[in-house]
This record gives structure tokens, C-alpha cells and sequence, in this order.
């Protein structure tokens, strides 16, 4: 027997349990380009336009960092600068959790040890998910090319795009089976991968809005940036895809030899040995709670920092965008440049609220995770009433995602104090993240009432929820849904901050909508079977 | 004796599938009592009721005076649960999990966590990926055992210990029954049950088939016996009571409803003997035959295992 037997009864095995978030994952991230590429068509039907705009963008340091250097003025080259870079991240996140998912994470809950007992090689479950991750990466660069070239991009553009898209897919598909062989667990290893995307995609920033003298090359170590640097639309440069074959290659390699000298469901990082007998703290529901949640707090508040900090220094550059166009003159007429900064800001803290809302629904799930792995039955066990146990969730959900949002707030003020000088702006931006909340809480208000009454759809449907908004902010307006459409966002019923004027009403009856799903959740809690 | 536990036509089906259909189960107070039964009989089922996890669709279930569902939080804190499969939080270490359960409880012995540490040889400071099965269940077990209460509710306890660990346990809860706590005990391994158990009830396909004491099961069970005679064994086949008779010259083995035990003996010394092995009834045997009743090819395996013992 090889170490690579069963790897197609693997293969076939994950793609059975994958087919729906499978699809979701590429249906998603297509949509998103198609849909990006359709509306650039819609707001620039004219070479023109699109000159001045792209004029415009590549001498905005703000953009630069936001989305890379714009080459050309087609309407293809708008869309590989606008969405090419968080295609290549969203690949990379996919590649992630499909392998870690189908290696250390079935290894934890045991199931590989059950099929491993069978006729299935050692290096099988790995290269079953590297197979997996391959094929969505594929299929995902068939879809982009061809929706591309439907919406009449050029072929030859789309598919390089696509392709550049899919190989920092299969770059992050190896880094993350390198992540499994090293990491103490599944929860780790996804941490870890994502740390390196996270790295990656600062690299890119920092490469991309550095002026001629700075650390430009910095960008060709970010699979993020080869979307941008082949130049899909403009003189293509095929032979940047030899990067993501040739790193690929090399890491699935180095993962290969890891994997074998590794243990079933153990990481190469040490296990030290921990305290003996539980803290004076670690007494009650809410202490244990508080210690499943704040690892994953403090990365998100670091997370919320970088992001607040990078994007708030790039808005002093905005209002250079319309430079010298017809635009600034209406623009100003309505507020000034000003006003053209605030949109700005105002739209990263709309984007803010969505990541904050990823986090609440996270810490909302977990409630239903510790009960699907048996971890809540010796608790229940104990004199803890349901809502002693479930209530603590929630609170750190709520608290947490406030915090998020007041250091994102908060990060953003100093950044761009930082380049624009006065701190003007710290207080309205704070103001803003807060402004978000409601409509975050109400998402994972909605995870949880799902949670409560019908436990076994609180997963998808919580995420659902999630990817419904996200797909209304980011297409709603170019599909022009209509009003009621859009009006199921939370999110669409926000004053924009900064600028705008905070008016309670939608605040409030936002927030008492979240309470009331919580409560739903908890009350649905206490009637139901546990499990 | 009061009951600690007294469940009566208890019924529970999860969409179609009944898991319970009208089960009994009545535990005294003080006592160390078994509760059997195959996989998917319903013990956990039962027992998660009990717990006031899960709510009963009808029947009654009445634990330590109050109701599980009810009053769960003020009963809990007179219980402590150890479950058939120990799942733990996987970045806490042992000593963490003993300690925060203990305290979720109301609190933990110091002196007897220290002693059972030692017994189960546990070490404290591992986290919990890192243990083995065993050493999961010995964390539950340990945290369960260090509780000051007066009910144990044991859900296939040994299951992953080696023997020597299962020896530990079998003292322990010997001590439990001296201290005068109630144990429920599920178990499928009947050498367990036998040895620790004042009273089984013992349960399949959600329903309670037989419940006594070892002495009242074993009215129910056969002997196994095997002889050697003096002369021809006259009339031993139409004797009432006997099963799998096999007489080959002067050797006789054969299985003897145990209340008929004497006439067989008579009719043997008649004929004289020169040795007699006699086995027993076991639970094992009693448990195979209950479970054989509508599947013929668990009869056969039955009544081999019978003729074996």
C-alpha cells in the first residue's frame, strides 16, 4: 500500500461533504468580479471617463494601498485594480478552510482516524484535500474567465486574471498544509494561514503606496499583488504565473516531507505543559466563556488596529481622486473635498461594520459548536442554568464587537492624523464604528435566534445572513435591487459617518431589534433538547 | 429506602425514530445500581433526560425528589456526571477542567482530589488534545468522584481505561457506596456490573425488560453443567428444564433452568459420579439471551456461548 491509497475515495468523500459551500465559496467570489466588472461598465460607458478616473486613481496614495497601481483605462483594467487583489485574498481564504477542514480538522474529531484504519494511505487525507482545493481553484478560474468574457472583457485579459486569482489560491493551499503539519490544532493551523494572508496582503499594501524610492518590490511577495502585476488588461506578463506554480510547487512539497514525520493529531510546535489546577477566576460560566473568546478577540482588536490605522492614513489622498474633473465641481457643490474624505471614511466604517459583524456571529456560532462537540453537557450538568450558559456568549459578542468597532474607529483617527495632522477626526470616527454596531448585532442577533429555535440551521443560515449583506453593500446598488431589496440590509439603514448627521431613530430600533433576537435565542434555549 | 431516581412509561422519539417506548427504571437511595443494555438501547437517551437535557415526550421521571427538567439547576447541585464520550476544551489541561467542573458544582474536596489524582495517575498539567481517551474519561471520572454529592450518574465510565485503571474505579465506587451515595451505572461490560452493582435493570430498544437483583435475575438463568458418570445416564432427556443435551458414553454437559437444578443432581448421583463441573449462571448469559428473543442467529450465538460456560 502507498501512502497515497484512497486518496480518490478521499477526494470523492470531501467533495461530498463540501458541495454546497463549495459552490458558495466560487459563486460568490465570481459574482463579486462580474459584478464589479458590470458596474464599472455602467458608471464609465465612456473611454473617456475612464481615463480621467484612472488618471486620477494612480496618484492617489490612499487607492494605491487600498487596491494597487492602475495599468490601462479599459474597463477590464478597472476591474482587475478594483477587485483582482481581494479575489486573489478570497481565493487564498477559500484554498484555507478547505484544507484544514479535511486534514487537521477531521484528525481532531477523529473521523480520519476511522477512515484511516481503512485502506487509506498516511499522506492520503492530505492529498485528498490538496486535490479539493486544486479543483475549486480551477473551477473558480473557468467561472471568472468565462463571466468575464460574457460581460465582453477580453478573453485573453479575463483568463489571466482569473488565473492569477487562482494560483494565489494554490499558493495558500499549500501554505496552509504546510500550517497543518505545524500547528497544535485545526483552530491554529486556520490561524496561522490566515496570519499569512494577512502578512501577505500587508506587504502589498506597503509595496504598492510607497512612492518610486521606496520598497516597491515588496509587492511581488504578496499573491495578491501577481493579480495586479501580470497586467491582465494592459501588456499581459505571463510569466508572473510561473510564481504561484513554482511556490506552490516547492510548499506542497515541504508540507509532504513535514507530514511525514508528524503524529496523528499532533503539530510540530511543542506541547508545554500547562497549570495544574484551574485559576481562582476560572469559576463560572462567564470565566469559562471569556477564556474560549479573548485569543480570538485579541487578534481580531490587532486585526481592527492595522486595518483602522492603514486605511485611515490613506484618506488624506481621496480627495485627489476627482482632480481636475467635472465631478470635483458638483462634488464641491455639495460639500466640498471635504465631503469627498468623509464618503470615504464613511465607506470603510460601513466596511468595518461588516468585518465586526463576521466577528459577532463567530463568537454566536461558538455557543452551538460547544454543544455539537459535547463540550456543553457536563456544564449544563452542573447547577448552570441554560441561560447562565448561554447568556455569556452573547454578551461577548456584543462587547467585543463594540470594542472592535471603537478601535477601528479610533485607528482610523490616528491614522489619518498621522499623515494629515489634528486629531479631529478621532472622535467622529469613533463615533462612527459605534454608529455600525446596531446593524452588526442585528446579524448576529439573527444567529442566535436560530441558535435558540432551530439550532441545527444556525450555522448556514448565520453565515447566510452575513453573505446576503455583504453581497447587498457590495452589489446592490449596481444591480439596482430594488428599495425593499435592499432594505433587508441592517447595514442600508445607517447614517453615513462621518459627515452625515446621527439620527437616533434607526440606532435605536436597530438595537432593540438585536435584544429582541438575542432574547428569542435564549428563550428558544431554555425549551429545546440540548444536542 | 426512598428512590433516588424513579422513572415510569418514559417515551422520547426523535422525529420518527423512537428512542424510548414506556422505559421503567427505579434506583434507591444508596444503592450502586446497573444499568444495561445494548448500544442504541436508550441508556444515554435516559440518561440525558435525567439530566434535563432533553425533555421526555411523556412518561414520568422523578430524580432525587424533584424534576429533571424543572428544577435541573437546583437537582444539579446535588449530582455530578461523567459522560460516555469525554469531549474536553482542548487548550484547557486536565487539572483545569477538574477544577472548573468542581467549581461549576459547588465545589471539590481538596484532600480527595489529591488521592484520586494519585490513584487514576493522572497527570494534571497535560492539556487536554493532548490526552489520550482514557485519560479524557479519567478527568470526568476525577472531577465527578471529587464532588460532594449524593448522586453518581456514570454513563459507560470505563470505557478507554485499561484494567488497572478499571480496578481503581471499582474501588472507588465501593467507597462511594460506603460513604451511602446513590450510583446509576451504565454499562455494557457485565463483569463490571456484576461486581459492583446491588440492583440492574436492564433495558433494549427503549424499554426496561428485566430489573431486580442479581439473585432475582438469576432465577431466570441456566446452569451450565458438565459430568462425568459411573454408569449410563437413565432418563436424563425427559427431565423438565434441560437444554443442550450432549451424552457421549459416560459424559454428560448439559444447561439446567436453575430452579431445576436438583432433580438433575438426583438423577445424576444415581448413576454416580466421578466428576462435576458445575458453572454458574452469568449475567453475560442472561444479557445474550434477552437480546436473542426475535433474532435467531443471536439464539445460536447464545446458546454457544451457554454450552461454553
Amino acid at each position: 500500500m502507498s501512502s497515497m491509497t484512497g486518496t480518490r475515495a478521499l477526494a470523492t468523500l470531501a467533495a461530498r461533504r463540501d458541495r454546497v459551500m463549495l459552490v458558495a465559496w466560487i459563486y460568490v467570489l465570481t459574482a463579486l468580479i462580474a459584478g464589479t466588472a458590470y458596474s464599472f461598465k455602467k458608471l464609465f460607458p465612456t473611454a473617456a471617463g475612464r481615463t480621467e478616473f484612472a488618471i486620477s486613481a494612480s496618484h492617489n496614495p490612499a487607492l494605491l494601498s487600498l487596491y494597487g497601481p492602475l495599468y490601462g483605462n479599459s474597463v477590464g483594467s478597472l476591474t482587475a485594480w478594483r477587485y483582482g487583489g481581494f479575489a486573489a485574498l478570497g481565493a487564498g481564504l477559500m484554498s484555507i478552510f478547505i484544507v484544514i477542514r479535511h486534514t487537521r480538522a477531521d484528525e481532531e474529531t477523529g473521523r480520519l482516524e476511522l477512515v484511516g484504519s481503512a485502506v487509506v494511505g498516511r499522506n492520503a487525507a492530505l492529498a485528498a484535500a490538496l486535490l479539493i482545493a486544486v479543483a475549486a481553484n480551477l473551477g473558480l478560474a473557468v467561472l471568472v474567465t468565462v463571466a468575464l468574457t460574457l460581460l465582453g472583457l477580453a478573453a485573453a485579459g479575463s483568463l489571466a486574471l482569473a488565473l492569477a486569482i487562482a494560483g494565489s489560491g494554490l499558493v495558500f493551499t499549500a501554505v496552509a498544509a504546510v500550517c497543518a503539519q505545524i500547528a497544535g490544532t485545526a483552530r491554529s493551523a486556520r490561524g496561522l494561514a490566515i496570519g499569512v494572508v494577512g502578512v501577505t496582503y500587508l506587504l502589498r499594501a506597503i509595496g504598492d503606496s510607497s512612492g518610486p524610492h521606496g520598497p516597491r518590490w515588496l509587492t511581488w511577495g504578496s499573491p495578491m499583488g501577481w493579480a495586479e502585476l501580470i497586467k491582465s488588461f494592459g501588456a499581459i506578463r505571463w510569466w508572473v504565473l510561473v510564481l504561484p506554480a513554482v511556490i506552490a510547487f516547492v510548499v506542497t512539497i515541504a508540507a509532504a516531507v513535514l507530514a511525514v514525520g508528524r503524529d496523528y493529531d499532533a503539530g510540530m510546535l511543542p506541547q508545554r505543559p500547562g497549570p495544574a489546577r484551574g485559576r481562582a477566576q476560572l469559576r463560572s460560566p462567564f470565566t469559562l466563556a471569556w477564556r474560549l473568546h479573548r485569543g480570538a478577540l485579541a487578534s481580531w482588536l490587532i486585526g481592527a488596529l492595522i486595518f483602522g490605522v492603514i486605511l485611515g492614513s490613506a484618506a488624506k489622498g481621496i480627495a485627489g481622486l476627482l482632480g481636475s474633473s467635472q465631478l470635483r465641481h458638483i462634488m464641491a457643490a455639495l460639500g466640498g473635498t471635504k465631503a469627498i474624505t468623509n464618503a470615504y471614511l464613511a465607506a470603510i466604517m460601513g466596511f468595518s461594520g461588516l468585518i465586526a459583524a463576521g466577528y459577532a456571529v463567530s463568537v454566536v456560532l461558538r455557543l452551538r459548536s460547544e454543544e455539537t462537540s459535547d463540550h456543553a453537557d457536563p456544564v449544563l450538568a452542573t447547577r448552570t442554568s441554560r441561560l447562565r450558559w448561554g447568556l455569556p456568549h452573547m454578551v461577548i459578542a456584543v462587547a467585543g464587537t463594540v470594542l472592535i468597532l471603537v478601535v477601528v474607529g479610533l485607528a482610523a483617527g490616528l491614522g489619518y492624523a498621522l499623515r494629515a495632522g489634528g486629531t479631529g477626526e478621532i472622535g467622529p470616527l469613533i463615533i462612527a464604528g459605534l454608529a455600525q454596531a446596531p446593524a452588526a448585532l442585528v446579524i448576529a442577533g439573527f444567529a442566535a435566534a436560530l441558535f435558540g429555535v432551530v439550532p441545527r440551521a444556525s450555522v448556514a443560515g448565520g453565515w447566510s445572513a452575513l453573505g446576503v449583506v455583504v453581497l447587498i453593500l457590495f452589489l446592490g446598488a449596481a444591480l439596482k435591487l430594488s428599495h425593499w431589496v435592499l432594505d433587508i440590509s441592517p447595514f442600508q439603514h445607517l447614517p453615513k459617518l462621518p459627515g452625515g448627521t446621527v439620527t437616533a431613530p434607526p440606532l435605536i430600533w436597530l438595537s432593540v431589534i438585536a435584544l429582541a433576537l438575542g432574547a428569542a435565542g435564549l428563550a428558544g434555549l431554555r425549551r429545546r433538547d440540548i444536542g | 429506602m426512598s428512590s433516588a431516581i424513579d422513572v415510569a412509561g418514559l417515551r422520547k422519539s426523535y422525529g420518527k425514530v423512537t428512542a424510548l417506548d414506556g422505559l421503567g427504571l427505579d434506583v434507591a437511595s444508596g444503592e450502586v445500581h446497573g444499568f444495561l443494555g445494548p448500544n442504541g438501547a436508550g441508556k444515554t437517551t435516559t440518561i440525558r433526560i435525567l439530566l434535563g437535557l432533553l425533555r421526555a415526550d411523556g412518561g414520568s421521571a422523578t430524580l432525587l425528589g424533584g424534576d429533571p427538567w424543572r428544577d435541573a439547576t437546583t437537582l444539579h447541585r446535588r449530582l455530578a456526571y461523567v459522560p460516555g464520550d469525554v469531549s474536553l476544551w482542548p487548550s484547557f489541561t486536565g487539572g483545569e477542567v477538574i477544577d472548573l467542573l468542581g467549581r461549576l458544582r459547588g465545589g471539590l474536596d481538596e484532600g480527595r482530589l489529591a488521592s484520586l489524582l494519585k490513584r487514576f495517575e493522572l497527570d494534571p498539567t497535560i492539556k487536554a488534545r493532548a490526552y489520550s481517551k482514557g485519560n479524557r474519561q479519567k478527568v470526568a471520572l476525577i472531577a465527578a468522584l471529587a464532588s460532594d454529592v449524593e448522586l453518581l450518574i456514570l454513563d459507560e465510565p470505563t470505557a478507554g481505561l485499561d484494567p488497572l485503571m478499571e480496578a481503581a474505579f471499582r474501588a472507588c465506587v465501593e467507597e462511594e457506596r460506603e460513604r451511602g451515595r446513590t450510583v446509576l451505572l451504565s454499562s455494557h461490560i457485565l463483569s463490571e456490573v456484576e461486581a459492583l452493582c446491588d440492583r440492574v435493570t436492564i433495558i433494549r430498544r427503549g424499554r426496561t425488560v428485566e430489573s431486580g437483583t442479581l439473585a432475582d435475575l438469576r432465577h431466570l438463568t441456566r446452569t451450565s453443567i458438565s459430568a462425568e458418570l459411573a454408569g449410563p445416564p437413565e432418563g436424563l432427556d425427559r427431565l423438565p428444564g434441560i437444554h443442550d443435551l450432549v451424552i457421549e458414553g459416560l459424559r454428560v454437559r448439559c444447561e439446567v433452568d436453575t430452579d431445576k437444578l436438583d432433580g438433575l443432581l438426583r438423577l445424576l448421583t444415581g448413576a454416580g459420579v466421578r466428576s462435576l463441573v458445575s458453572q454458574p449462571p452469568t449475567l453475560e448469559e442472561l444479557f445474550l439471551r434477552h437480546y436473542a428473543d426475535d433474532e435467531p442467529s443471536l439464539d445460536a450465538a447464545a446458546g454457544r456461548a451457554g454450552a461454553r460456560a
